[in-house]
């Protein structure tokens, strides 16, 4: 193991950029909370950046601090696993604009000293790469032998291998899409009202009450958790099915399993995610559009770049179904990259892609290795 | 690995280190050998998701696609060698993914099972019964060969098409045969084609 101080579960670091953002504002200073996994190899080449979604954190593979739960993506990493931490140094950081530990909404302002609120700049998925690339700086790494990720962490690793050609190797796209389709937009609308209209948001300077606008979070989550998963997945698991009663109550109350479900997600949630963040994160989801940062041709982004990728989608994700993965194999094969796509079938929606998949697995395990071969 | 017959004949006259996309490249036997002994920059579209993860876990470069559409993606003049190998005969259009392979590589191979060899001949003629043979195993109902075609079917079709044969091998169980009889005594053919443009 390394001793360096930079390496490890739970570390941070103040960057003191300043980072460019898109919306134009020169952000600093740049906090940036992470974790490392592995070890470092001398030329700095054996380094994979993973990129977590949404609501996902830097705890990859990890004890949730909150939650007490494994990190994440525990059976996708470490010792043995497709991301093989014996092989591989992996880098997974907090997104900026959320809540862990790195900028976001919920951090102090310097200038003011109060928490940023919605003076935090709004922020995009290429805004979220530029930190990361600060990130890697810091580390003293050049080129990534792979940036991996699943949903917004699948957008991130597209914007990689766009923003920084020169500094990727490979890119696995997971469950993802080079654009929000207006669908896609309009879920997250509805969740980012649900929370503006809890009168306890406060136009989101609700810190200092510590009294955050828990129900409109909780709702929002509500919303958004139903399009990670399956119709078939969901009748499945609850169908009809009373919640501990015999008949309905003709009231109310969480009747069915499936509204006690969605209530339980709802409530777990806010415990361990800021509202604020919820409404800058959606909002750089909603902004990514990769086709339009390159003249309006998906292709363009991928000319420069000299990676290999892999993109994966799943036959029951109607939150970013195959049509979006396919669209993205288009364009690499139009500007001629290495790639592979491959449609996996699982009947959990969305979320397949953090659940038990051996196809999944080894998909992403023989990828990986091939990078390897001389 | 030893490969298939007609896939050894396409390896063994693929150029080294040319670019190569195999369409219908199953679990990627053929780009695997073409980029490990030949040096070769393989890419390949398949169907079947199983196979595309397992040729993908290989370090293979593979889409999942069909050949019947997906072809029409690609640009012009991007590969040395477009390869349909086997497939042929189970597309629904054989002429437009003909003209697709033309247009994407320089040249192309095509390999498909020979329906005029005798052997399917002599089924139809003295039993009366779509042919089972060792290359067209399965049964008239249950078959993806949807385009049965024989040796002088495609001679015609490239003739038609303004197609030039490069080269052709005609295979009778795992041997090599001669071209004259080959309509009779082939059970599968391998073209080398390349458009006159």
């Amino acid at each position: 193991m390394s001793d360096d101080p930079r390496f490890g579960l739970r570390r941070s670091v103040t960057l003191p950029g300043p980072l460019r953002l898109d919306g134009g504002v020169l952000f600093s200073p740049v906090d940036i909370a992470y974790e490392t996994y592995g070890t470092l190899n001398a030329d700095a080449s054996n380094a994979i950046l993973v990129c977590h979604a949404l609501t996902g954190d830097q705890h990859l593979a990890s004890e949730h601090p909150v939650t007490g739960k494994p990190g994440w993506w525990a059976r996708m990493v470490g010792p043995g696993k497709p991301i093989d931490t014996n092989r591989w140094f992996v880098i997974c950081s907090n997104v900026l604009g959320s809540c862990l530990g790195s900028s976001g909404p919920a951090t102090i302002n310097p200038v003011t000293g109060q928490p940023w609120g919605m003076q935090f700049p709004v922020i995009t998925i290429r805004d979220m790469v530029r930190a990361q690339a600060m990130l890697l700086d810091h580390f003293g790494i050049d080129r990534l032998f792979a940036v991996v990720g699943g949903s917004m962490g699948g957008m991130q690793a597209l914007s990689w291998a766009a923003t920084f050609p020169e500094r990727v190797r490979a890119a696995v796209v997971i469950a993802s899409a080079a654009r929000h389709s207006a669908q896609n937009i309009a879920f997250h609308e509805v969740g980012r009202q649900a929370i503006m209209a809890d009168p306890k948001w406060r136009g989101g300077a609700y810190y200092a009450a510590q009294d955050p606008p828990a129900a409109g979070l909780a709702v929002a989550r509500m919303a958004a958790h139903i399009t990670y998963l399956s119709e078939a997945g969901l009748t499945a698991k609850f169908g009809r099915k009373l919640q501990g009663r015999e008949a309905k109550t003709f009231g109310f109350d969480a009747d069915f399993q499936v509204e006690s479900y969605l209530r339980h997600q709802g409530l777990a949630f806010v415990d361990r995610f800021d509202a604020n963040s919820y409404l800058y994160i959606t909002r750089a989801l909603d902004y990514f559009d990769l086709a339009e940062e390159h003249g309006g041709l998906l292709a363009n982004a991928f000319r420069a770049s000299k990676a290999r990728f892999c993109v994966v989608s799943f036959d029951t994700d109607w939150l970013y179904p195959t049509a979006e993965s396919r669209t993205i194999a288009h364009a690499l094969n139009a500007a001629g990259a290495p790639a592979s796509f491959v449609e996996l079938s699982s009947p959990f929606g969305h979320d397949a892609f953090l659940l038990e998949s051996p196809e999944l697995d080894r998909v992403i395990g023989g990828f990986l290795a091939a990078g390897e071969r001389p | 690995m030893t490969l298939r017959p007609d896939l050894a004949i396409i390896a063994s006259h693929v150029n080294r280190g040319a670019r190569i996309l195999d369409v219908g490249c199953g679990d990627g036997a053929l780009m695997a050998a073409l980029r490990d002994q030949h040096g070769c920059d393989a890419r390949g579209l398949e169907l079947d998701p199983v196979n595309v993860a397992a040729a993908v876990g290989q370090g293979l470069s593979v889409i999942q696609g069909d050949a019947d559409t997906d072809l029409a993606d690609y640009p012009d003049d991007s590969f040395d060698y477009a390869i349909l190998s086997q497939t042929l005969q189970t597309t629904r259009r054989p002429d437009w993914v003909l003209e697709q392979l033309l247009r994407i590589g320089r040249h192309a191979f095509v390999s498909f099972p020979n329906f005029a060899h005798w052997r399917v001949r002599a089924s139809l003629l003295f039993g009366g019964r779509m042919p089972v043979t060792r290359l067209l195993p399965i049964a008239w109902y249950a078959t993806p060969n949807i385009h049965h075609v024989t040796v002088d079917d495609f001679r015609a079709l490239v003739k038609e098409r303004g197609i030039a044969i490069e080269g052709a091998w005609f295979l009778s169980g795992d041997q090599q045969t001669g071209s004259g009889m080959a309509n009779l005594l082939a059970e599968h053919a391998v073209f080398l084609l390349r458009h006159d443009r």
